[in-house]
């Protein structure tokens, strides 16, 4: 089961959930995750070990997707 | 850190600043000790010709000295600010977000944020001690630290209220995905001598300075 989570006030929300041979659960995701962009979230995925990358698309097979907010300079 | 060269978008918004690399920092942390040096030479200057000229002026040219001492100090004192904890939410969020920061880094850094709550995490640059608000780059070459006051764009509305792990949570994530546009959001709050900064943080944070250094001490660690 895949997951896009959003790092927010609770911690962390689960947005969505979804197994790729699923295309409901995927579709619902995939119109979770484009709101969540529009919002101004940012999706990020771990590549592997202390590495992360930023996704435009949802990407079915990931089993995290998280979602950040943007930094700047304090 | 990835791969592939991955920009953060967020730093469209610093698109003057030059991207961070290791001679750029080189560059910077030389500045840093030019202008500290402008601030201090004058009053360890005005000291000595006190001295020199009348000896009974020795309460003033203490003075003097005491100030070339604090101005270094004050600055240190700012660097160490970017790794003080912010305000705590409730229990259930804070636990929660802490969950999710475990859960993106390995069991020893897990440990050292249960004590100092900091992370500790490689990158090309050296080694990045991430704090609620701001970051701390220990180099592979010994001595300096570079203090970055970096935190969740305030300007977002769900940006308030975040739980302590959250905050750290998003500077790493920034972080692995693109080190050196960190590096240039960043604001750089202090360059200077690593001891210093020591000094002046807490206590309990210390122990993840320690760690940064031991992952520095590392054979595959960074070069710049």
């Amino acid at each position: 089961m895949s997951k896009l989570i959003r790092m927010d006030h609770t911690g962390h929300s689960t947005v969505a959930e979804w197994t790729a041979d699923d295309p409901a659960a995927v579709e619902a995701a995939v119109t979770a995750f484009g709101a969540e962009l529009e919002r101004g979230y940012l999706a990020m995925i771990t590549s592997g070990p202390g590495q992360a990358e930023q996704v435009r698309e949802l990407p079915v097979d990931a089993e995290l997707v998280i979602l950040r907010l943007p930094i700047s300079g304090g | 850190m990835a791969a592939v060269e991955e920009v953060l978008p967020e730093a469209e918004a610093v698109y003057w600043r030059p991207r961070v690399d290791a001679a750029r920092l080189r560059h910077q942390g030389r500045l840093w000790t030019l202008s500290a040096a402008f601030h201090v030479v004058p009053f360890l200057a005005t000291a000595a010709l006190l001295m020199w000229v009348q000896p009974l002026a020795l309460p003033v040219a203490l003075a003097c000295l005491a100030h070339a001492w604090i101005i270094p100090e004050l600055y240190a004192q700012r660097g160490a600010n970017v790794l003080r904890p912010r305000g705590r939410q409730a229990d259930a969020p804070e636990q929660r977000s802490v969950g999710l920061l475990g859960d993106l880094v390995g069991h020893d850094v897990r440990a050292l944020h249960a004590r100092t709550g900091l992370v500790v995490e490689p990158g090309r640059l050296g080694s990045w001690i991430v704090g609620e608000s701001g970051a701390v780059l220990l180099p592979a070459r010994r001595g300096r630290a570079y203090c970055y006051c970096v935190k969740v764009d305030a300007r977002h509305p769900d940006a308030a209220q975040l739980p302590s792990g959250d905050r750290i949570a998003h500077l790493l994530l920034a972080l692995r995905s693109d080190e050196q546009g960190f590096a240039t959001i960043a604001n750089l709050s202090f360059a200077g001598a690593g001891w210093r900064l020591r000094r002046r943080m807490a206590k309990q944070m210390r122990p993840a300075l320690d760690a940064a250094h031991l992952w520095l001490d590392r054979p595959s660690s960074a070069t710049g």
